[in-house]
């Protein structure tokens, strides 16, 4: 072992590059990755900059408070734009749906995780990626033609009709059943987060080390009393960070929302009648947004959305480093 | 309190859905020692085989573990002494292509007989590893009395009973009595590795397995974790695996001598490491290789 050792360095350092070389090559690659480092936070800046320089406008007429509290979204007749029902349902939407989706998905992670013989939880795993694979404008189509219909037939139209025979008071709340609303786009939403929840699950579980496993399994703790005792709470920091992950994921989301939410601008929306979000709105009006004043507002809108994104990713960042738990040292 | 009682009363459920730990005839041998007046057999091996996949581990071993001894394990790293000991309280049947045969009597019951709950002998048969391994977003108290809560104690005063008397016998209690509710990992290595002889106590185990307790841990608190063994096996059967050879001397009353998967010697400890009958085991205490 240490004959060879010897014996290899001796032949590098027989023969060794020119110093030249070694230099150059250094530099170069020194110069690359930092210039492609540095795009990204270049990237960055710049997208924060065209947001609020566009959307400056809206804000200097209608106050930042006044914007993002403003009910009135007005493109048409007087000109007044306010973020509030976008930001409203954006919020509802998406934390629903992570309400919805978060339990079945840590569930299918543990499956996958602990319970599944391998050739089975590939089988699952494979499936849960397909429907993350799945473009959401798919999505969208499929809540169109099948899922809005059916929930409008067999879900909505029965509490429409049992409300407005005994308790009418309810109606407005409940909203017109016309099948495309928040109710339908928050289902949707949630099925769209499910794989991106369950993934990030799965990998928190997998990082727990086996030894906790065992240590669980040495007092005698039956299989669902393992993962109770040792692996959930071993890997909550990273189930918690995936979590608030998803809910970013969820904001986010555009397409299958904007096609499903039924694109409705103002005050008051309803369980089941139609809403907007701030993807929604921005995709559907950017193209007719005839004043300079309409598409400042848009660009506005992306702004807050922007900062809602970087702000969700910071917490889970947050809570990852928080709740890590690091090799015996603490929690 | 016995915990026995505490054991039987709770949980019935358990045991209607895996039959609780059959009693089977005893083993002729088992009784003979008993009739002889030899010291107790807690546990024994009897032509042992484990497999991962085509490997094998461990080759046709036969060993007894004595009640109230310690039983040291040696041998050159990868010579299958932790693949024995991990058999003993049925670890293997996590590891998905280990394949154990023979049999592992406890009390003169195979461990490995069809219908014996794993989880049951695991109970009955403890074990501290390598590394501490307290939980580490549980108190101290709770990482104590992990093992209890499991099978559905809640009595308050029993548990700190218990937490008391298991953190005293692994000596640590002196040095966290006044900080049971912080976390288990805020105390030093060497303390992890008590609570973790702790948390397997509590339960009071009848034979407590020690795989490298102390191969972490600083000198200090592996000559601690030392004295900890002399005054547990007064009350429990131990075995230990140790590549510690000064280790096994100081602690064990019996040593077997493991070489690539083979059993190559046992006997008490004296005897082996003053006078070993096999020509590869005095190689090895000897510095030959290894």
């Amino acid at each position: 072992m240490t004959t060879n050792q010897t014996a290899s360095h001796s032949l590098v350092l027989s023969r060794p590059l020119p110093a030249i070389y070694r230099w150059l090559g250094d530099k170069i690659f020194l110069t690359v990755a930092v210039t492609l480092g540095l795009s990204i936070i270049f990237l960055a800046g710049a997208m924060a900059w065209v947001l609020i320089n566009d959307g400056s406008l809206a804000f200097r007429e209608f106050g930042v408070i006044g914007f993002l509290t403003g009910t009135t979204w007005d493109p048409g007749v007087n000109f007044t734009f306010g973020a509030l029902p976008f930001i409203f349902g954006t919020v509802v939407t998406s934390v629903v749906a992570l309400a919805l989706a978060f339990f079945p998905a840590v569930a299918v992670a543990i499956v996958i995780a602990e319970y599944a013989y391998g050739w089975l939880a590939k089988i699952i795993e494979t499936l849960v990626h397909l429907i993350a694979a799945i473009p959401s404008v798919v999505v969208g189509i499929w809540g169109i033609f099948v899922f809005a219909p059916w929930m409008r037939e067999k879900v909505y139209m029965p509490i429409f009709m049992w409300a407005a025979e005994s308790q009418p008071s309810l109606l407005p709340i409940l909203g017109n059943p016309i099948g495309y609303g928040m109710t339908t786009a928050t289902i949707i939403l949630a099925l769209m987060i499910v794989p991106f929840t369950t993934a990030l699950t799965r990998n928190a579980i997998r990082q727990v080390p086996k030894e906790q496993r065992e240590a669980a399994r040495a007092l005698g703790a039956t299989r669902w009393e393992v993962i109770r005792m040792a692996v959930l709470p071993y890997a909550r920091g990273g189930i918690l960070a995936g979590a608030i992950l998803s809910l970013g994921r969820a904001v986010g989301e555009t397409m299958a929302v904007a096609m499903l939410i039924g694109n409705k601008n103002t005050f008051p929306f309803s369980i089941m009648g139609p809403a907007a979000t701030m993807p929604s709105v921005i995709i559907n009006e950017f193209r007719e947004a005839v004043g300079n004043l309409h598409l400042s507002s848009l660009m506005a809108i992306g702004l807050v959305l922007f900062v809602i994104a970087i702000v969700v990713n910071l917490i889970a960042a947050y809570i990852t480093r928080k709740l890590a738990i690091t090799g015996g040292q603490g929690i | 309190m016995n915990i026995n009682v505490l054991f039987k009363k709770k949980k019935p459920k358990e045991d209607k859905m895996s039959p609780d730990f059959q009693p089977q005839e005893p083993d002729l041998l088992y009784r003979e020692i008993h009739m002889n007046g030899s010291p107790p057999i807690r546990m024994e091996a009897k032509n042992l085989t484990v497999k991962y996949g085509t490997v094998t581990g461990v080759k046709n071993v036969s060993l007894p573990v004595y009640n109230e001894k310690v039983t040291a394990l040696i041998g050159p790293s990868g010579c299958g002494k932790t693949t024995f000991l991990r058999a003993l309280n049925r670890m293997h049947d996590l590891t998905p292509n280990a394949k154990v045969t023979g049999e592992v009597l406890l009390d003169g019951n195979n461990i490995y007989a069809p219908r014996v709950n794993p989880v049951t002998i695991r109970r009955k048969v403890g074990m501290v590893f390598q590394k501490p391994t307290p939980f580490p977003t549980m108190s101290i108290y709770d990482n104590v009395v992990a093992g209890l809560k499991l099978v559905g104690i809640r009595n308050k005063a029993f548990l700190n009973e218990v937490c008391e008397k298991a953190l005293r016998q692994a000596a640590l209690w002196d040095e966290v009595k006044d900080r049971l509710g912080s976390p288990g990992g805020s105390i030093s290595g060497g303390q992890q590795q008590r609570l973790s002889i702790a948390r397997a106590l509590a339960i009071e185990p009848e034979v407590i397995l020690m795989d490298e307790p102390t191969s972490s841990l600083d000198p200090l608190s592996s000559s601690k974790i030392e004295d900890l063994i002399n005054d547990l096996k007064k009350k429990y059967a131990i075995v230990i695996v140790t590549h510690n050879m000064q280790q096994a001397a100081r602690v064990s009353d019996n040593t077997g001598f493991f070489y690539v998967g083979d059993l190559v010697e046992f006997g008490p400890t004296d005897k082996l490491f003053t006078n070993p009958s096999h020509k590869r085991t005095e190689e090895y205490l000897t510095g030959k290789f290894g």
